[in-house]
């Protein structure tokens, strides 16, 4: 029962990782697909720990932090390279 | 008994994650969906992410402290990371939907900018 339970919702996340990529490759400005690859880290996120669930081992957690890092600054980077083209200044812009 | 509670905290955010991803796809434009995306992901992620330390917890006996900075972390920079993503959408001019009654956050910035003249 139990290992059904986590066999169904690995299928359901998934699903929503591929519903979010149909967004990446059809959304209509490039924000849309900033967004649409943010939420498929966090989705990752949550794959990684059902999975770690289901094979009983505490390998994989450190995965989950270097996901997170990666996706942020990854959705930071790209905000702020569309906002203005500069990643990295040193004049703050109020 | 865990195993119960460690299922129900795995499906709540399970549905919440396929919930978010469905609003991703249905949402008009880019303001509602990122209003789908941070919102429901974070607490979906945040659900799953209570229930591995939970399962980790009484079976193991161990308290896993990856997952807890995993559950600080996420909770702290999913909201910073959509308004990022939103503001610079708004900077950068993109249009809202239709149906789109009003823009605060346009006629505040026109007010402000005719104060500054």
């Amino acid at each position: 029962m139990f290992d059904r339970i986590m066999l169904l919702s690995m299928f359901l996340l998934t699903a929503s990782t591929g519903i979010a990529l149909y967004r990446v490759m059809k959304g209509p400005t490039v924000h849309d697909r900033i967004l649409a690859l943010d939420s498929i880290g966090y989705i990752v996120i949550g794959i990684v720990a059902v999975h770690s669930i289901m094979l009983d081992s505490r390998a994989y957690l450190e995965t989950i932090l270097l996901i997170g890092i990666l996706a942020f600054l990854s959705t930071v980077a790209l905000s702020k390279y569309m906002e203005g083209g500069i990643v990295i200044g040193t004049k703050s812009d109020d | 008994m865990i195993e119960f509670a460690v299922g129900f905290f795995i499906v709540v955010g399970t549905l919440m994650s396929l919930f978010s991803s469905l609003g991703i796809i249905r949402l008009p434009d880019v303001y509602n969906r990122a209003h789908a995306s941070t919102k429901s992901a974070t607490l979906g992620i945040l659900c799953i992410l209570l229930g591995a330390f939970f399962y980790f917890f009484f079976t193991h006996a161990e308290s896993s402290i990856r997952l807890l900075l995993g559950i600080v972390f996420v909770f702290l920079t999913a909201p910073v990371a959509g308004h990022l993503i939103i503001r610079s959408a708004h900077r950068s001019k993109v249009r809202l939907a239709d149906i789109s009654v009003r823009d605060d956050l346009q006629s505040h910035l026109d007010g402000r900018e005719l104060r500054k003249k």
